[in-house]
């Protein structure tokens, strides 16, 4: 029999890095920028989150981690928003980058592929405290998005530049907000994923979570509960592989780590009939 | 004097609102304003006219802050003003409602009105705009649900929020660009009725239209633009609607065609017990019947939404027939695909050209050529030489400017975007042509040639033309059947009143504008 709070709390642990990733890609698509470079901001957040918090400590070392991020982001936005460059192109061009440097780094620098993190966080009731930050912040984010100014004219610029413009808002500004808030959070997702489950930093150690967070914001229809939603369903098939790995059965274990993905792939064919996109998702504007 | 919330104060009766001074702006090779100059006088309602491509809408773009002028001076309220962005023009006291609305379509009207002066710093509270907006619809008499969303709301509605939109923010000089070319009668009257009140309290109202009736109903002081250039202003007691038609096109007006083709006694369309479902599944068109004589122009007249929409998409194949047939010379068309019921010679003139006329990124050749790229292509490959003879052709022949192959279709005046979807429509001398607002958005003379266009085409083949235009419905056609909820409810010929066909089209019941 296995225990159901272990698997509770495995699949709180693995959503999270999913949940802030997810949460990201809301904010930017919201605002009209897709951001296919999460992966890429992931990576970057979890390598300076330990290179950082070996050097300063856990807390300035997730703080460093999320300015990157945020920096990475902002290049994205100044190809798309200021440069009106394709989206896509730009954010593989982010993964890329991502992936490039975090390998680069390590290997050549400083003659590694694996950096182990120093420190590690308390546990509260079983979890670290990021799991219990990215659970806030949906909430925070759901009031922002939908009960405040700021979340108007952010949503307006993913919905109706144009009508936006002729209002009187400063598009490029809402925007830039928007990819520079999902930086900063798939990085805070990277960070958790190498200090608090990790234990520090590996070559290519997101391993797809960046692009199941799409699929999560996009099955969650671009909302920050349904992320929510869509984020804890990722993590569950991901703790429920381990789960099976361990009762023994003769299933080859590449397929069950193959889970999560094909659960991807058909929770993204389920969903394109229900959700909505905002209307102006990926479209540059030009007045 | 008086002093509004904004702080902004507006100048008596005799001070300019705005003063227009030089203003020059140019898109490429086109030059869209060329020196423009003129005066609008605080408190007038100024109509602004000209052809297709004449540079209106550019002209109140620029006064609005969406586009900014090469060179030129705006004064508003006798200052010089600089206006960079919508923004400076807000705090200006301006408002704008765009030729193609500016609205969001999955917020609330209260949403939009409201988004870029919420009322709050940080919190938006609903009940607050819904009161705001309220007040503000009860004292123009525009009456809207705060909390529908606009994607519910018919185009009337719809421009009722831009009016919203405007009033909200206290504007006092309001540029309305062709306001009532999407309008049903009904909805173009009670706009008058908001224009009268808004000047009554106190306001200036800039107003574009292509239609000289609506100008004399309605506007002090006309200018007329043509070229690019301001040729003319006048108050609208100087002048009389031909002289005023004749300042527009530079020349007179041609008159139209009058030789007309008898229609025959052959069925071409025949349309039997048609029911199509609407969007929501509902039955928009109970058992329609039609039938249509070669040679014969047939006006559909009714208000709008009482299924024409439906009816055209039926006929195009672009809707499914849950029940009845649609027959041409007696064969039955009845489920078949767009694609071979327009090798079978229907064409269409849809009615929202930006949507399901034309692709706005592609060029004007490409878009000319748009379902009939096999009849230039050879091996699989576009025939450049033949497809850019045939543009040029057609672009002589229908008078599109500016007169470039390869410029794109967006960066076309509305008007000269619909020359471009008539003309691939009416390429082919198609047996039958499914005509749906033809002329909206086009200049008089514009309009008065694609009139001809369409009895042309009526002599080669035969016309079904669906119109809010009454003028247009009796001008053109043979006969005349009036839609009412998804029924034809009766026939008429042009001898009959207006009156009796604007009271079919209530259903019997009532007046008509
Ligand atoms: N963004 C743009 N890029 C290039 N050319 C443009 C652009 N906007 C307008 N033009 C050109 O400038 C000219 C004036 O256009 P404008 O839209 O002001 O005409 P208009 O008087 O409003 O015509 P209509 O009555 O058809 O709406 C046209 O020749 C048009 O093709
Ligand atoms: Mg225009």
């Amino acid at each position: 029999m296995i225990d159901i709070s272990i698997i509770i709390l495995s699949t709180l642990r693995r959503s999270t890095p999913l949940i802030f990733a997810s949460l990201g890609a809301v904010y930017s698509e919201r605002s009209g920028v897709v951001n296919i470079g999460l992966e890429g901001i992931m990576l970057v957040g979890a390598f300076v989150s330990v290179i950082a918090s070996n050097a300063f400590g856990l807390l300035p070392g997730i703080l460093l981690a999320v300015v990157a991020g945020m920096a990475v982001a902002a290049l994205h936005g100044m190809a798309t928003i200021t440069f009106k460059a394709n989206q896509i192109v730009s954010g593989v061009a982010i993964n890329l980058f991502g992936m490039g440097i975090t390998a680069f780094i390590p290997e050549a620098l400083m003659g590694m592929t694996d950096i182990r993190a120093l420190n590690s966080a308390p546990l509260l009731a079983g979890l670290t405290p990021l799991v219990y930050v990215a659970i806030a912040l949906i909430p925070v984010s759901h009031f922002l998005l939908f009960h405040t100014v700021l979340g108007l004219r952010l949503r307006s610029v993913g919905e109706n530049p144009a009508s936006a413009d002729s209002l009187g808002i400063n598009v490029s500004t809402m925007r830039y907000l928007g990819v520079v808030l999902s930086g900063a959070l798939a990085a805070l997702g990277g960070a958790y994923l190498a200090l608090e489950q990790g234990g520090g930093f590996t070559k290519n150690m997101v391993a797809g979570r960046g692009f199941i967070a799409l699929a999560a914001m996009i099955f969650g229809n671009w909302t920050p509960f349904g992320a929510l939603g869509a984020s804890l369903l990722f993590g569950f098939s991901d703790s429920i592989q381990t789960v099976i790995q361990t009762m023994g059965y003769t299933i080859p274990s590449q397929a069950i780590q193959a889970l999560p993905y094909i659960l991807t792939i058909i929770v993204l064919v389920v969903a394109v009939k229900r959700v909505r996109m905002p209307e102006a998702d990926g479209k540059p504007y030009l007045r | 004097m008086t002093v509004n919330d904004n702080g902004i104060t507006s100048t008596s009766i005799n001070g300019n609102a705005i003063e227009f001074q030089s203003i020059c702006k140019r898109f490429g090779s086109t030059l869209a304003n060329d020196k423009v100059s003129f005066a609008v006088k605080a408190g007038e309602v100024h109509a602004i006219v000209g052809e297709n491509g004449a540079g209106k809408t550019t002209l109140m773009r620029i006064l609005y802050g969406l586009h900014k002028p090469d060179s030129g001076t705006i004064y508003v309220r006798g200052k010089e003003a600089r206006i960079e962005s919508p923004k400076d023009a807000i705090a200006l006291g301006i408002g704008m409602v765009q030729q193609h609305f500016a609205l969001i379509k999955r917020f609330t009207v209260a949403e939009n009105i409201i988004l870029g002066q919420e009322g709050s710093k940080f919190y938006i509270s609903r009940e607050k705009g819904n009161k705001l907006i309220a007040e503000l619809s009860r004292s123009f008499d525009l009456s809207v649900d705060p909390e529908a969303r606009i994607e519910e709301l018919s185009v009337g509605e719809q421009q009722r929020v831009e009016l919203l939109k405007v009033l909200y923010r206290k504007a006092d000089i309001i540029i309305l660009d062709e306001p009532t070319a999407v309008l049903t009668p009904q909805e173009i009257e009670s706009l008058y009725a908001t224009i009268e009140r808004m000047k009554a309290s106190g306001k200036t109202i800039i107003f574009i239209t292509h239609k000289l009736k609506e100008v004399f109903r309605v506007a002090d002081t006309i200018t007329v633009m043509r070229g690019g250039r301001s040729i003319a202003t006048m108050s609208v007691a100087e002048v009389t609607p031909q002289e005023l038609s004749e300042l527009i096109i530079g020349k007179e007006l041609r008159v139209r065609g009058e030789q007309r083709v008898e229609p025959k006694n052959t069925e071409a369309l025949v349309v039997e017990n048609l029911v199509v479902l609407g969007e929501r599944g509902n039955e928009v068109l109970k058992g329609l019947n039609l039938v249509l004589k070669e040679n014969e122009l047939l006006g559909i007249a009714g208000v709008e939404g009482n299924g024409q929409t439906e009816l055209v998409e039926a006929l195009c194949g672009l809707r499914r027939a849950v029940n009845g047939r649609i027959m041409l010379f007696g064969h039955e068309l009845t489920g078949t695909p767009p694609w071979l019921l327009r090798s079978k010679g229907i064409a269409h003139i849809p009615e929202d050209r930006l949507s399901s006329g034309m692709i706005d990124e592609f060029t004007v050749y490409e878009n000319l050529i748009l379902g009939y790229q096999t009849e230039f292509s050879r091996a699989g490959l576009l025939q450049k030489n033949e497809i850019m003879n045939e543009t040029a052709k057609l672009m002589d022949e229908y008078d599109i400017r500016p007169r470039d192959l390869e410029v794109k279709m967006k960066n076309l005046s509305g008007g000269n975007q619909q020359k471009v979807v008539i003309a691939r429509e009416l390429r082919k001398n198609p047996k039958v042509l499914i005509a749906n607002q033809p002329t909206r958005g086009l200049d008089v003379g514009a309009a008065l040639f694609v009139h001809n266009k369409l009895l042309e085409a009526k002599s080669k083949g035969s016309v079904l033309l669906i119109s809010s235009d009454l003028d247009e419905i009796m001008e053109l056609s043979d006969r005349i059947a009036v839609i009412y909820e998804g029924r034809i409810v009766g026939e008429f010929d042009k001898k009959d009143k207006v009156e009796d066909i604007g009271s079919a089209m209530l259903g019997g019941k009532g007046e008509y504008a």
